[in-house]
């Protein structure tokens, strides 16, 4: 469901498996308590493992754009695969400018 | 309209069977061969539609929740997800894109994913009686 990696300021988690309403709630409390016990500078979430998603997948990227402005962070996304890009363009989610 | 065949399902709300449904409903629309893009514009629909189910049609609170699958000529899905909670006020409200009464994790959009993925998305709601959405698809190969 998510793996976490800290290196040089950067907080990577890589998104696995299904992202939905269920899952993101777990997998949003798991990120939000390591960034601020680390606080890095930048969040990167990685979708390359994201098998499906809802838009709960939608909801967690600006959930966590909320809270790394907050502590004066920023939030990448990387890695969003095709099979995404549907719901990704619907969302309007590139107007945040946090897809790489 | 002809009734190819039918399915019917119910379960609590539980967030933990947003999974089961779109699974459920996935493997029920099999018969029909939908490509894998088809099949994926599905499971995102009833994912969104179970979960406002759950979220706002009985407010994270104790539920049933009820599907009806049918597969009708030609070669159409239409899937029914119903529930018993507190309705919708203002159900053209409720539809708008990036509308939403739950707070910052959800990106209000929920209705806007079901109209774009399917062919059509019915609403109808009753203040403190329920929701019922009903989706629809064909799903013949010639329109892929």
């Amino acid at each position: 469901m998510l793996e976490l990696e800290f290196n040089d300021s950067v907080l990577t988690a890589h998104l696995k498996g299904e992202l939905d309403h269920h899952t993101a709630a777990v997998i949003r409390k798991k990120i939000d308590s390591k960034a601020e016990m680390l606080k890095p500078r930048t969040l990167e979430l990685d979708y390359s493992g994201v098998q499906f998603m809802d838009s709960s997948g939608i909801g967690l990227i600006m959930g966590r754009y909320r809270q790394m402005s907050l502590m004066g962070g920023e939030v990448k996304v990387t890695n969003v695969p095709p099979h995404l890009k549907k719901i990704f363009s619907l969302s309007g989610i590139e107007t945040l400018g946090v897809i790489k | 309209m002809k009734i190819i065949n039918e399915v019917k399902l119910s379960f609590p709300a539980k967030s933990a069977n947003e999974s089961f449904a779109r699974a459920t409903v996935s493997a029920f629309c099999m018969q029909l061969d939908p490509t894998i893009s088809q099949l994926a514009d599905i499971k995102t629909s009833v994912s969104e539609a179970v979960t406002n189910c759950i979220v706002h049609g009985y407010k994270h609170q104790s539920g049933t929740i009820y599907i009806n699958m049918k597969i009708v000529e030609p070669e159409t899905l239409i899937v029914r997800i119903r529930d018993k909670g507190c309705g919708i006020e203002d159900i053209e409200k409720a539809m708008e894109p990036m509308f939403t009464t739950a707070g910052d994790e959800r990106a209000g959009l929920g209705f806007a994913v079901m109209q774009s993925f399917m062919d059509s998305v019915r609403v109808s709601s009753t203040p403190s009686k329920g929701t019922t959405v009903t989706l629809k698809k064909r799903l013949s190969q010639d329109d892929n």
